[in-house]
């Protein structure tokens, strides 16, 4: 615990020999490509197979050949895996193609013509909320909350001040380098077996077996070596997995599907783009008296995940302040662009970034400092969030804040910046957001996940670790291996992870929600604990042992009683308690709080931002690994940086029209700054040695620090992400007039 | 129309063995790395010469081998990174990858290892603005590039 | 999207004049150097099928010459290349600095001199350069040889002087730009790997308060990189100071025609194109005090 063991998966990936789902052959492989659809909605007539194409090889799959159901399991069941008589999105899959020859299924692929009647489309939230057409249910609305504490209406009339703003995001693509792939093996007498880059197996073996109509003991999933997925791989593979397992069983070859990387960012899910609308009744010290919020979530053509995502978004509206009269009306929207799915962070950076340029609005306002405003309204241990949970554990922001400002001399270059931003070249800001992040999944959503983990003992003395949980970059096989290691007080060498596979592997929920580490770990644990509960009654090992007795603990039972295994599945903690229909109570059993500082450089002849330092500082229980934790923080910061300032998705008749890496931008090494992340480790209660969930918290504050920092560079406040230079530009160009 | 190719013999040396493939000319020296030849390492990211998953290095030069047509490769001496361990040994890049957090999901990392053994090779202990200039054609979207560099910057010291 | 490899074949000449006969009796032939481009488009689907020319390797194309009044460089001579020459960092430090800022390093191994002028991108980074250091072109056939002035070369979006049996073989920097103050700016969307929206070259001389000579060239904001000889005219012989700055500024605002397209917008070119130029000017020193 605590220490920087080497990563388990480490070695392979630094020496090529990780196998990724496109490093993998099978004898008789053939491959698959997916026909889509170029034009937002419409009739679908029909389908042409024209040109100089041996059709005669070519598996061909469209609606009529799916065994089972044509639906994509989710919470709705809107969604087909290939269009039937309507296209509700651009890039919609309306038929498969498998040939062994890769150039001549490209030249399928280009041959194939859809016949489509187009119908107007649905594009903006606007439209959509307009109900100029119905492209959904009956009101294209996918969801909707209703958060309320007190009572907001009773407050206005004798409010100090009123501050009221609106607040976008946009798209963001996840882009991890290894694009969305499956092979699939399949065949009504062997059942269907995929193997894919994914974040959880269960879930695509529940999507599996109504497409096939198969009991789950003929469907099985493997995780393969998973480069990036950041929520891009949580519930799209269930899509490619079935599109890849369809050609399998009509062709009776093996058949993998990757997706090139334009296809990739074209028609797979991104970070659903946001508007929000805040009216807050303040004091003159900028005391939150009042927050009234509009939370609105554009979720694509289908349901997916957007009711899970509204949710998180709408709990997290109000930030880590308190106030007692929050009322939050949020709405997941439907439009005709590809659905809109997880991406790090899941609804929070959207209404994080709200909340937080509001607080600088409120500071702009009253005259009063950003920090200033914050500290007035910082949530204390004591205090009720918007869901009137009362936060048990210590909270710090002051604290946080102080070292936040320490490392990033935000004081002192809050001063200096004002005296050298009258002239020059270089305009300079600082600016910081406080952040809270609830870890695992909302209220009742452990309960309903139920998800178990488990610790099994070789007859060789080895440990293994069983888990549905999967490594995809963050460590996960190095956690559990170091949890499971230290409960047992054993070597980190002698543990394994098995590969998540759903033949032998326990469904531990999936790898999302930052809960890894601080649920299925905490199931680790519990079940390391129980083999050495059971050896040690079993007087098979004393209260104290050595690594050598432990081995020799294990060999003894495998001989007497062949193999042990201990499952754990999860118990809600006493303290959770969660009211669904009204959305009160203990939304996360526990928070990480953050404060992030951001410094920029704005180029006035370029219109360019650079940010130049970032710190950042969490609160989280307890560090398990300290590289691997940092790691995750620089990354997520990265992303936040890109969220920001360079990820702009150019929407064009409804799908992305820039949809390669040259035209879609992150940051290269020249452009992300010195990242320096500091952690607080305060409170113990929950998760494996008191380990909080951190994957998602470094996404939230990124951005609002940013653009905190170029208001106090240019004077100008941006309310809309992400800002580009043509946005600085027209920014101060508007203001000169010229 | 139909320029009717051939799939023609290439020859080439690859970490350090001559290897003989058949493959049409246009074909990408990624696509001969990971099929004919079985190297999986080199890895696919964007197949634009954007994302530099597939870098390489042809006579000692770091190139992107989606956008490197096989015919080219003819007589050239190319190297990859299954090429750089000895035996169990790990190159010191790779070991300073491994201990200092270099690699999170590992997609970029084959390429980004190339990157930094090209590197390394011409200026042995550079500075970091120099790691961050000469990795730029390199993208990571897990690691935020920080242990990428203390990687670089600690391998550079670890030779010397 | 996947290229289809079978769709091309590869011709592969021993020898330049092989390749220009080879050209000469088929002018469909797409000369292929570093594929930093053509392999970009062939992944995209956007090569029609049909026949290659590799000129990758043939010694006439390579090579840097250097004589007292010119330096020439052979069409292959790659942007590292140019990068790891001292005389062109010496004295050519606009093509050097676009060498340095296209794509990243495995790009410039690859990326040519020669690929980059015959590819005609008007967002190229490397013609702003050549076109204020008046580059001249050597373009051979079977049965010719012809310099012209780069200037010339680009006459439409992506259309060049170049006659499809021709090959731009040479391109020759004249030596005339020493002691000149230089200035180069890429504006990309960020420090690496970045299509330029805007790309700005400018030398001039001064001589007491006066600039003597000045040249400014832009590329991404016209169909074609662009030179702009009404802005220059206005500024020659004048100070670069107050309202000959805004004058000039002004003009080139009209000189150019950016348009808006997937990376940028035309208003943020043309006021980028004038904040490039007012702080080059600027940066001048022409004996009135310190910059404003």
């Amino acid at each position: 615990m605590g220490k920087n063991v080497l990563r388990k998966e480490g070695a392979a990936k630094v020496t090529g020999e990780a196998r990724y789902i496109d490093d993998l052959r099978f004898p008789g492989m053939i491959h698959g490509v997916t026909v889509r659809s170029d034009i937002p909605r419409g009739k679908l007539l029909g389908l042409r197979f024209e040109g100089d194409v041996p059709w005669n090889e070519i598996t061909v799959v469209t609606a009529g050949d799916i065994p089972g159901e044509n639906i994509v399991t989710m919470h709705e069941k809107d969604q087909p895996y290939l269009a039937q008589g309507e296209i509700h999105h651009s890039q919609e899959p309306v038929a498969l193609l498998a040939h062994p020859d890769r150039d001549v299924l490209q030249r399928a692929l280009r041959s194939v013509k859809l016949d489509v009647e187009p119908l107007p489309p649905v594009l903006t939230l606007d439209d959509s909320l307009a109900r100029k057409h119905v492209i959904w249910g009956k009101d294209n609305v996918f969801k909707s909350f209703r958060l309320q504490k007190g009572d907001p209406s009773s407050i206005w009339l004798s409010a100090p001040r009123i501050v009221e703003g609106e607040y976008v995001t946009g798209a963001q693509e996840q882009l991890y380098i290894e694009p969305q792939g499956a092979i699939a093996v399949a065949s009504p007498a062997e059942g269907v077996t995929v193997w894919g880059s994914l974040q959880c197996p269960y879930y695509v073996h529940k999507a599996l077996k109504p497409l096939f109509g198969l009991a789950g003991d003929r469907v099985r999933v493997i995780q393969t070596e998973t480069g990036g997925g950041f929520g891009g791989k949580e519930e799209y593979p269930s899509v490619i997995a079935g599109h890849a397992a369809l050609l399998a069983w009509k062709s009776g070859r093996p058949v993998k599907m990757i997706y090139p990387r334009d296809e990739d960012m074209a028609a797979t899910t991104k970070r659903h783009p946001s508007r929000t609308r805040i009216r807050s009744a303040v004091d003159e010290k900028g005391r939150l008296l009042a927050l009234e919020i509009e939370f609105l979530l554009d979720g694509g053509a289908y349901c997916t995940l957007s009711p899970v995502v509204l949710s998180r978004g709408t709990i997290h509206a109000s930030g880590p302040y308190r106030c007692d009269h929050v009322l939050v009306d949020s709405r997941a929207l439907a439009t005709n662009t590809p659905p809109h799915g997880a991406f790090r962070g899941f609804g929070a950076p959207q209404s994080l970034f709200a909340i937080e340029r509001h607080m600088d609005r409120i500071a702009r306002e009253l005259g009063l400092s950003p920090e200033a405003v914050r500290r007035a309204n910082l949530l204390r241990s004591g205090d009720t969030t918007a869901t009137s949970q009362i936060i048990r554990e210590k909270v710090d922001f002051p604290g946080l804040i102080a070292t936040a400002a320490r490392h990033s001399g935000l004081r002192e270059k809050c001063r200096s910046f004002a005296r050298s931003n009258r002239g020059g070249r270089f305009r300079k800001g600082i600016g910081l957001a406080c952040v809270m992040h609830g870890a695992g999944f909302t209220g009742s959503g452990e309960n309903n996940l139920k998800a178990v983990a488990g610790v099994e003992i070789t007859p060789e003395g080895r440990v293994r670790v069983l888990s549905g949980s999967t490594e995809i970059g963050q460590g996960t096989n190095t956690i559990f291996a170091q949890i499971a290691a230290d409960a047992l007080g054993i070597s980190y060498d002698d543990v394994d992870v098995a590969q998540p596979d759903t033949r032998s592997v326990p469904d531990s929920g999936p790898t999302v929600a930052s809960r890894t580490c601080m649920i299925v770990g905490k199931l680790v644990e519990s079940a390391a604990n129980g083999i050495k509960d059971t050896l040690v009654r079993g007087g098979l090992l004393g209260k104290r042992y050595t690594r050598a007795q432990f081995k020799a603990a294990c060999s003894r039972h495998a001989a007497r009683a062949g193999s042990l295994r201990c499952l754990m599945s999860y118990e809600p903690p006493a303290s959770v308690s969660w009211d669904d229909a009204n959305y009160r109570g203990e939304a996360y059993a526990t928070y990480a709080w953050a404060v992030y500082v951001a410094e920029v450089s704005v180029d006035m002849v370029t219109y360019r931002v650079s940010v130049d330092d970032f710190v950042a500082v969490q609160e989280v229980g307890k560090v398990i690994h300290p590289l691997l934790a940092a790691g995750q923080i620089e990354g997520g910061v990265a992303q936040g940086i890109g969220y920001a300032l360079y990820e702009n998705v150019v929407w064009k008749d409804g799908r992305m029209a820039n949809n390669q890496m040259t035209n879609y931008i992150i940051p290269t090494s020249l452009d992300t700054p010195p990242i320096r992340v500091f952690f607080e480790e305060d409170n113990r209660e929950h998760g494996p040695f008191g380990a909080k969930g951190i994957g998602e918290l470094p996404m939230d504050a990124p951005a609002p620090a940013i653009l905190s920092a170029v208001e106090m560079a240019i004077g100008v406040s941006f309310d809309k992400i992400p800002v580009l230079p043509e946005d600085v530009m027209h920014a101060l160009e508007g203001r000169r007039g010229g | 129309m139909g320029a009717d190719p051939k799939r023609a013999l290439v020859r080439f040396r690859l970490n350090g063995k001559p290897i003989r493939a058949r493959a049409y000319p246009l074909t990408r020296l990624l696509d001969v790395l990971r099929e004919e030849c079985g190297l999986t390492g080199t890895k696919e990211g964007c197949g634009e010469g954007e994302c530099g998953a597939c870098s390489v290095l042809v006579d000692g030069e770091l190139v992107n081998s989606c956008l490197f047509p096989v015919v080219q490769a003819e007589g050239r001496r190319i190297e990859t990174v299954e090429g750089l361990r000895r035996g169990k040994k790990l190159h010191p890049v790779q070991e300073s990858f491994l201990r200092h957090g270099g690699a999170q999901c590992g997609a970029c990392t084959p390429g980004m290892v190339m990157a930094a053994v090209s590197l390394l090779r011409e200026k042995p202990k550079p500075s970091r603005a120099e790691i961050r200039e000469y990795l730029s054609g390199n993208l990571c979207r897990c690691t935020g590039y920080v242990k990428i560099l203390d990687s670089v910057a600690r391998a550079g010291e670890a030779e010397s | 999207m996947r290229g289809i490899a079978s769709d091309h074949a590869v011709l592969v000449p021993r020898r330049l004049s092989e390749a220009l006969v080879w050209l000469s009796k088929d002018p469909t032939l797409v000369p292929l150097a570093g594929g930093t481009d053509l392999m970009v488009a062939f992944e995209a689907g956007r090569l029609p099928p049909g026949r290659l020319l590799n000129l990758w390797g043939l010694k006439e194309l390579g090579g840097i010459r250097v004589t007292e009044s010119h330096v020439t460089l052979g069409a292959l001579v790659t942007y590292s290349a140019i990068l790891a020459s001292p005389l062109l960092r010496r004295e050519f430090p606009l093509l050097c600095e676009a060498a340095r800022q296209t794509g990243a390093i495995a790009i410039q191994n690859r990326g040519t001199i020669g690929g980059n002028v015959v590819n005609a991108s008007p967002a190229a980074d490397t013609p702003p350069a050549l076109l204020v250091y008046e580059a001249e072109l050597e373009l051979c056939s079977a049965e010719s040889k012809r310099w012209i002035s780069y200037g010339d070369f680009h006459t439409g979006y992506r259309q060049t002087l170049r006659r499809r049996e021709e090959l731009v073989t040479r391109v020759c920097l004249p030596r005339t730009a020493r002691g000149m103050i230089q200035l180069y700016a890429k504006v990309g969307g960020r420090e690496a790997q970045a299509i330029s929206k805007v790309c700005f070259a400018a030398t001039g001389r001064v001589k007491g308060k006066l600039l003597t000579d000045v040249r400014i060239a832009l590329g991404s904001v016209a169909p074609v990189p662009l030179r702009c000889r009404r802005t220059e005219e206005v500024l020659r012989g004048k100070t670069p100071r107050g309202n000959v700055v805004a004058e000039a500024t002004a003009l080139l605002e009209k000189e150019i025609s950016p348009i808006d397209d997937i990376r940028s917008l035309a208003g943020y070119r043309r006021k980028v194109a004038g904040n490039l130029l007012r702080d080059f000017l600027e940066s001048l020193p022409c004996g009135t005090g310190s910059r404003n």
